[in-house]
């Protein structure tokens, strides 16, 4: 065998590896959603698909209760939030918890053992009474975004104490300094942005200040005075790029490519995803962010920041959290905001617990 | 169309690849044969079609004209024929004018005694056409893959793929295509330099019409300049090369993109 054969051997054997480990196979599952021909459309694999299905579905719902009885706060002691549930409905919702957020770790993941349940002393109870504000939040003020399906703790948690899918400001690698030591917050790989070149933490630019503009395309046809610098594009798809693969779905989810900044031209998923980044926005600033002292160290991030949340934090890869399937009818207590006053134990009858 | 007279001396009968004398005639400086029939009758069907798809659209204005093809759901089968139906005859036609054509070519070259470059190298456009519209629409299980009819609506259908696989900057074919691109429009604006520079002199230092200059010429030209020079028949073989790799791998690029 001569050189040369053996040399195309070796670069076929490694081009081929390379192509076995990267490409997918046919066929694959295509959802139409533009006028025929014109490409408006989502490619999916249907064995990605299979798996992602097995990873999305609901845990078991917890037998509901008899609401009659004594309120929560009647019986517990520093029951801040859900005081004005049935101790036998706020039971329940402590067992969901348990199960959602520390399945392994169990009641004492938040409730100190050896101390009274009502005991602030660990930093995790801290936290997850604010989650618990927060999830009603997002359930009653940002229907634009969650509709009728909302969220629980399970939508982001799945079963562990810290969601999969947080994210802290990124400093990005350490470079030696001097004059080509500089990437201004991009060229090295993005995890944020699908591996790509593009600025590594859009998150901080956009899901923390709400005034920075994420659209950057102009809206006339000549340049008519749109200064948008090329970096300031390139943080937008960074940021585009992550909300890609948030939710597992390409550009065309919500826009039309011919005219991206068109909301007429715009498929609806798009404003969908609008009130989304408005919501993420909200609910680090006032959630997320003000839990900082709250954390010990080793929760926080390279910057010393909070844990904070983006598109996949609850995506994770679906376009719809969970496929869709919605937990907050077995749940509804999740799905209203505390009665005024209901912390100092007002009681609450069972039928206004449903109505909202 | 006046012919030259010596061209007579190369119109030989013979050498088609079917229908022996069928069709094996000219008319006036064309021939005929039975591919340039088949040629003839794809293309009108096709145009008419594309009128007739035109007639039942919203207008006739010649950038918004679209032919579209079916939806997806209708995967490999055939649609009515408002709904995508024109579409595929109209993808019928033309790929087969398109093959018609290349063998008219073939069966040309046959007669000449010539070698099949000009059919193979025709032939690679259309197999990108073929690519777009038939492989990857096959590979991907529905004729809506295809690209549609009409100036405007094609170009939306690009760029709407396009942005479906990141814009193809990751696409190594993608990469190699327009790496191609590029290379065979210099490599072609050098050459079409070089022989115009060898032909065209100029006037010397005294006015005087300069003489025109030769391949060797051409060739010491590229060996100052670069040390090397591909020479004449070279250059062809590399501008074909860079031509047909830019369409091949623009294919390539498309078909990796969706079903892989």
């Amino acid at each position: 065998m001569s050189m040369t054969i053996r040399i195309l051997l070796v670069i076929v054997a490694i081009a081929g590896i390379g192509l076995l480990f990267t490409f997918e196979r046919p066929p694959v599952d295509v959802v139409q959603s533009g006028y025929r021909g014109v490409a408006m459309e989502q490619v999916y694999n249907p064995r990605t698909v299979a798996a992602q299905v097995d990873r999305n579905q609901l845990p078991p719902v917890l037998e509901p209760v008899d609401q009659s009885g004594p309120t929560a706060a009647e019986v517990y002691q520093n029951v801040q939030v859900l005081g004005d549930l049935p101790e036998t409905q706020f039971l329940r919702l402590m067992t969901a918890i348990t199960e959602w957020v520390s399945p392994e770790q169990g009641c004492a993941y938040c409730h100190a053992e050896g101390e009274d349940f009502s005991s602030d002393s660990l930093y995790t109870k801290i936290v997850s009474r604010r989650m618990l504000q927060m999830t009603r939040t997002i359930n009653v003020d940002w229907e634009a975004h969650v509709g009728q399906v909302g969220v629980t703790c399970y939508t982001c948690h799945r079963g562990q104490p810290v969601p999969a899918e947080i994210w802290f400001a990124n400093p990005g690698q350490r470079t030696a300094s001097g004059m080509a030591g500089w990437h201004n917050g991009q060229n090295q790989p993005a995890e944020a942005a699908n591996l790509s070149s593009l600025p590594v933490d859009p998150y901080s630019a956009y899901f923390l200040n709400a005034d920075n503009s994420i659209r950057v395309i102009g809206n006339t046809a000549l340049p008519t005075g749109n200064t948008t610098s090329i970096q300031q594009t390139e943080y937008t798809y960074s940021l585009m790029a992550h909300m890609s693969e948030s939710l597992g779905v390409n550009c065309t989810f919500c826009h039309n490519s011919r005219a991206f900044a068109s909301w007429e031209q715009s498929p609806p998923q798009r404003v969908t995803a609008w009130h989304g980044i408005q919501m993420v926005r909200q609910l680090n600033a006032d959630y997320l962010v003000p839990l900082q002292p709250t954390y010990p160290d080793f929760r926080l991030g390279p910057l010393g920041d909070a844990p904070k949340a983006n598109c996949a934090t609850c995506h994770q890869g679906i376009f719809k959290p969970l496929y869709g399937q919605g937990m907050l009818e077995t749940y509804p207590e999740l799905d209203r905001k505390a009665a005024p006053g209901s912390a100092s134990a007002a009681p609450v009858d069972a039928s206004a617990v449903v109505a909202k | 169309m006046a012919m030259l007279n010596f061209e007579k001396k190369y119109r030989v009968r013979g050498g088609t690849l079917i229908g022996g004398d069928l069709f094996d005639f000219w008319v006036g400086p064309f021939y005929v044969g039975f591919f340039g029939v088949t040629t003839i009758f794809f293309t009108f069907l096709g145009t008419a079609l594309i009128i007739y798809g035109a007639a039942l659209g919203p207008t006739w204005n010649i950038w918004q004209i679209n032919i579209a093809p079916p939806d997806i759901s209708y995967g490999l089968a055939l649609a009515p024929l408002k709904e995508g139906g024109l579409w595929q005859l109209i993808t019928i036609c033309a790929l087969g004018a398109f093959v018609s054509w290349a063998l008219r070519q073939a069966e040309i070259s046959r007669k000449l005694g010539m070698g099949y470059h000009v059919p193979v190298a025709y032939g690679v456009a259309v197999f990108a056409y073929f690519t777009l519209v038939v492989i990857r629409p096959v590979l991907m299980g529905a004729w809506g893959h295809g690209f549609p009819y009409g100036i405007w609506s094609h170009l939306d259908w690009v760029s709407n793929v396009g942005y479906q696989y990141l814009h193809f900057h990751y696409n190594p074919a993608h990469m190699i295509a327009v790496s191609f691109f590029f290379l065979t429009t210099f490599a072609l604006s050098l050459h079409g330099a070089l022989v115009l520079s060898a032909v065209n002199p100029g006037k010397t230092d005294n006015g005087k019409q300069d003489v025109v200059k030769t391949a060797e010429h051409e060739n010491t030209f590229f060996r100052d300049t670069i040390g090397y020079s591909i020479g004449t028949l070279g250059i062809h073989r590399l501008g074909l090369f860079l031509a047909l790799s830019a369409g091949f791998w623009s294919a390539v690029c498309i078909v990796i993109s969706g079903p892989f």
